[in-house]
């Protein structure tokens, strides 16, 4: 049964990645992350992370990508007028990715199995659990990533603000 | 669910997190669009995470999956501030084409 959820889930989120990367639109490029994102939750529910999972909803599919559809609104851009690459980059682009894949597999083939260990894996995604490993073994990292926060929000105020100066003269050399 | 992680082998989960990487890669190559190229690296940090979790679900470990939150933290703000530049860029040039994006080559 769980095997049928895997497989049913991994197949759609292959083919919801690939209409990320092949569709027309960026909308619907957006449209199908969300998608993708929701199956990799489903995986994290099937691997037993559960707050993994609620997370991973939250922060990606309610916060990234709404940010993300909010400057695709933003700029307006016109579905036609992005050029596409040409036929031999996009060839061997393909190709190149292609060889990555066949790497990754060919590694992963060689590498030697674990076995599962039950004892603690039903246990190990809960709230209890992860909260006892983030404010003991991660509580510097912790801090730290509050702080790369607030640089992060400060710097994208300051990249966003509209500058007088600047904004009269649009750079030509572009 | 709990006996999920008897019946699905564990590289099945690497197959699948390869193959999600490989397609965020293609489509940060492929595209020219700096909105899609973006989408695809938020794409690709979620196959690394998808492999965290197994794994740690795997071990028995929970490190893997506080990890996975501080990749989270980091995927959000480099969402934020790529977002940013990506503004500038189309009130400079009208457009997100990151061909148009070329010049410390002249």
């Amino acid at each position: 049964m769980e095997l049928i959820f895997f497989f049913i889930m991994a197949v759609l989120s292959v083919l919801s990645a690939l209409t990320v990367v092949f569709a027309k639109s960026p909308v619907h490029s957006v449209l199908s992350l969300i998608v993708t994102f929701f199956l990799l939750s489903g995986q994290y529910v099937l691997l037993n992370a559960q707050f993994v999972a609620i997370v991973n909803l939250i922060v990606y599919a309610g916060a990234i990508m709404v940010l993300f559809l909010f400057v695709l609104m933003l700029l307006n851009l016109k579905d036609e007028t992005e050029p596409q690459k040409s036929n031999l980059v996009r060839l061997s682009v393909t190709i190149s990715a292609g060889m990555l894949l066949l790497t990754l597999i060919g590694s992963v083939r060689g590498a030697i199995a674990i076995p599962p260990s039950p004892a603690q894996s039903a246990t190990v995604g809960l709230v209890e659990n992860l909260g006892k490993i983030l404010f003991s073994d991660f509580v510097v990292p912790f801090e730290v990533a509050s702080i790369l926060f607030i640089a992060a929000m400060v710097g994208a105020v300051l990249i966003g603000k509209r500058n007088k100066e600047t904004d009269s003269e649009p750079l030509t050399t572009f | 669910m709990l006996n999920s992680i008897q019946v699905i082998p564990i590289e099945y989960y690497l197959v699948l997190s390869s193959v999600l990487f490989s397609i965020g890669v293609l489509g940060v190559m492929i595209r020219r669009n700096a909105i899609v190229v973006l989408m695809c690296i938020e794409l690709m940090l979620n196959a690394v995470n998808l492999l965290l979790v197994a794994f740690s679900t795997y071990l028995g470990d929970g490190h893997g999956q506080v990890f996975v939150f501080f990749i989270m933290v980091v995927a959000a703000a480099e969402a934020t501030i790529g977002l940013s530049v990506l503004v500038l860029i189309y009130r400079n040039t009208k457009g997100v084409d990151i061909h148009q994006l070329d010049q410390l080559k002249h």
